[in-house]
């Protein structure tokens, strides 16, 4: 009875001393808050051979995430629950498991912020440092360790990093330390602060520690492996009125690793910009040389884990289908490229406007190896435990990686019309990008025209109709999607993805997909039924392979 | 303090006055118990059916504007009034579709309301060049913002884009939506007028 009645008297204490603080977080807006999301993708397969859709043993696949973060005032803390059981067909199988993989705590005072636990951050466009997640494609290399941030002054930020990274469910070899310095000139010089000319500089270095080990060259002789790897780069940015120009300039000591078949050459890269703004006009040039430059906290890993270089390939990243049937990849080993867009309106009520005026773009990439010269006569080009090769900087090599042009025109032609058509003509060396030796450069053209007509004010019927037509590799495809929206709740679509110039008759398959939808607010639950062709998918430059499946999909997605 | 005195001393009155003990006990704490959650309860409900139902308050994350200057999102206000963040992407076609649906009317939305709009783009490294461009060649006059590593993404718990947010006077998030159809960015404009009226946003 005692033992009960002074629990019973605890409880009614500590509640009692709540109460002021439950009332106080009310009328104080800055009290502590919880949110979080949570996204789930679960598929059921079904045996296709025709397709090539292997058998599952567990036959249904799920992956989940949940994120939950606290805050008050200054203080963040989050941590992230993922499971994968078994990984979805395409996901590396060795993520199979459950935990927590990702946590942190993060606090802010005056010039100074801190963060512990894992870390995600870029230093300038991320060449030489970038850990982020991308979790539709089964992607993180977060940082696990410390991140300082410090402003001394307004306008200058400094930042260091230091800590190992995530390996599926454990931890790379490497160290991975480094610092960035940013200075904003128009903030640290107040008479700049409203000035037409705006110019920024920065500059970071990275370097990686791992132990040595026994790696061989190709004449079994062991490797003197460098133990510490640095990365320094240097970045600009400056605009006047509508013109601006930037540019970035790394470079990596010798880093021989299994990806650049162990050779002791240098990594350097140079990424330059060019653009002109105006409202109803917007032009950019990009010009870009890689070599050598593919780093990772692991010096025998070839998967796409432990990158501390984020290399993102200079195209543009389409969205329909068939455009992206040919989705180029970076080369980290050796790329020159060139890439410029041009965005432009036809003002509202002119000949090429009409009614509501038409949007016109236009982009176009070219990519060509860099060229790669013997070290000295004796030299084979890139054997494993020597200099490799040299590289003539401004020099563009002969191999043609990549050429894509593509023009979309948008056009509203009622209040309930409105049409986009995009024209695409694609060179994709199939050979160097996916690894097929042998096979021929594929030329293609894509003709793809969405056709979206409003019913009502919130019913509308979208029809995309997308052909890929070309002699090399599977012939001509096409694809056709229906889809009818009721806003703000209910998608549902029908689609097929046809073959139908495949040279073996017997493989002009159909890809048919039906698809529901709901969404309220912030919650959303799909579900999918068909089959789902073996190809690539690609977010934010990064690409994974999906196998060929049939079956349902099920998505569920909430924030909260 | 003296709260806990009093109702310990209830307890012990009310105990001396009956015949069984136990029952009392039972009896007395299981209205406490109620009376604390009744209190609880209200404390919490009138949390919820104030006015505004917050959902959560800005976090602080550091995002850049097309100028290069770096801004504090807990630091992003409209004099007072309400404003949209919508999250988008120059890959992402439903919310490029959003974003133009709203720049057709959006010279109307600001006469009526005073609304903004921030669009904040996730495009990182790849394309955040061209966004720009984009914006530009499209005619938006939007304050457009690049959150290039995920970071406010993160921190608003956003899972895909589009993902649209609108925010009161006092920086509280008090409506989200997720997906883009055509039509729906009536719905974003009628919370926004339930904003301004003072009336509450039903979900």
């Amino acid at each position: 009875m005692k033992t009960y009645f002074s629990t019973f008297t605890t409880l009614l204490a500590t509640f009692i001393i709540l109460i002021p603080a439950l009332l106080s977080a009310q009328n104080n807006p800055v009290g502590s808050q919880v949110n979080g999301n949570f996204q789930m993708d679960a598929q059921y397969y079904r045996v296709d051979s025709a397709i090539g859709a292997l058998p599952v043993p567990e036959k249904m696949q799920m992956n989940s995430w949940t994120n939950i973060t606290y805050s008050a005032g200054s203080f963040n803390a989050g941590l992230r629950y993922e499971t994968y059981l078994n990984p979805v067909n395409g996901y590396d199988p060795r993520y199979k498991g459950t935990g927590i993989p990702y946590w942190f705590v993060d606090y802010k005072t005056g010039q100074f912020q801190v963060t512990a636990g894992h870390i995600y951050d870029q230093f300038g466009s991320g060449t030489i440092f970038r850990t982020y997640e991308e979790h539709n494609l089964g992607y993180d290399n977060s940082l696990n360790g410390i991140r300082v941030k410090f402003s001394p002054l307004k306008g200058v930020e400094l930042k260091g990093i230091y800590g190992t990274q995530r390996y599926f469910w454990d931890k790379g070899p490497g160290i991975v330390r480094g610092g960035d310095a940013d200075i904003n000139f128009n903030d640290l010089i107040t008479s700049w602060a409203e000035s037409k000319f705006r110019f920024q500089l920065g500059g970071s270095f990275v370097s990686k520690y791992q132990a040595d080990e026994v790696i061989y060259n190709d004449k079994q002789e062991k490797l003197i492996l460098p133990l510490n790897v640095a990365s320094a780069a240097g970045r600009f940015n400056l605009s006047y009125g509508n013109f601006g120009l930037g540019g970035e300039y790394a470079q990596k000591m010798n880093d021989p690793n299994a990806m650049n078949n162990f050779i002791y050459k240098k990594g350097e890269s140079l990424l330059l910009t060019a653009s002109y703004n105006q409202k109803g006009l917007g032009i950019i040039v990009q010009a870009k040389r890689l070599d050598n430059m593919g780093c990772k906290s692991k010096r025998t890993e070839t998967g796409n884990v432990l990158d501390i270089a984020y290399l993102p390939a200079i195209t543009k990243q389409q969205s329909y289908t068939l455009a992206a049937f040919y989705p180029y990849a970076t080369q980290p080993s050796n790329e020159m490229g060139l890439e410029a867009q041009v965005n432009y309106k036809f003002a509202k009520n002119t000949l090429l406007g009409g009614k509501y005026g038409t949007d016109i773009a236009v982009n176009f990439s070219a990519i060509n190896s860099i060229v790669k010269e013997l070290v000295n006569d004796s030299a084979v080009l890139g054997a494993s435990g020597t200099l490799g090769y040299t590289s003539p900087f401004f020099k563009v090599g002969d191999t043609k990686y990549m050429r894509d042009f593509n023009i979309e025109i948008g056009h509203k032609f009622t209040k309930s019309f409105k049409l986009l058509f995009t024209y695409m003509f694609e060179d994709y060396n199939i050979e160097v990008i996916e690894g097929h030796p042998g096979e021929p450069m594929v030329h293609a053209d894509i003709f793809v025209a969405e056709m979206t007509y409003k019913l009502s004010p919130s019913k509308a019927l979208r029809l995309e109709t997308q052909a890929l037509l070309t002699k090399q590799d599977e012939g001509d495809w096409m694809m056709s999607l229906l889809e009818y929206t009721v806003a703000p709740k209910w998608f549902v679509s029908v689609a097929d993805q046809w073959n139908y110039g495949n040279q073996d008759t017997e493989r002009q398959f159909h890809y048919p997909l039906v698809a529901v939808a709901y969404n309220n607010d912030a919650n959303r639950i799909q579900l999918s039924y068909g089959k789902q062709r073996e190809g690539i998918v690609c977010v934010g430059g990064v690409c994974r392979n999906v196998p060929a499946s049939n079956g349902f999909t099920l998505t569920v997605t909430s924030s909260f | 303090m003296c709260l806990v005195w009093k109702l310990k001393s209830l307890k012990s009155i009310t105990l001396r006055n009956n015949f069984s003990p136990t029952l009392i006990k039972f009896k007395m704490k299981n209205i406490l118990i109620a009376a604390l959650l009744l209190f609880t309860g209200i404390t919490v409900l009138a949390q919820e059916t104030g006015a505004d139902k917050v959902l959560f308050k800005l976090p602080g994350v550091t995002v850049t504007d097309l100028k290069g200057t770096k801004i504090s999102t807990d630091k992003l206000f409209n004099e007072g009034k309400p404003f949209i963040i919508s999250f988008w992407a120059t890959w992402c076609k439903p919310c490029v579709k959003e974003l133009t649906a709203i720049a057709d009317v959006y010279e109307d939305w600001q006469t009526e309301t005073g609304v903004k709009v921030y669009a904040v783009s996730i495009d990182d490294s790849r394309s955040s060049a061209q966004v720009k461009t984009l914006v530009n060649g499209k005619g938006w006059t939007y304050d457009v913002l690049l959150d290039q590593n995920a970071d406010f993404k993160r921190a608003m718990n956003v899972n895909a884009v589009p993902h649209t947010f609108v925010v009161n006077g006092k920086g509280e998030i008090v409506w989200q939506h997720t997906s883009y159809s055509d039509g729906a960015e009536l719905d974003l404009i009628n919370v926004v007028r339930r904003l301004i009226a003072g009336e509450p946003v039903a979900h």
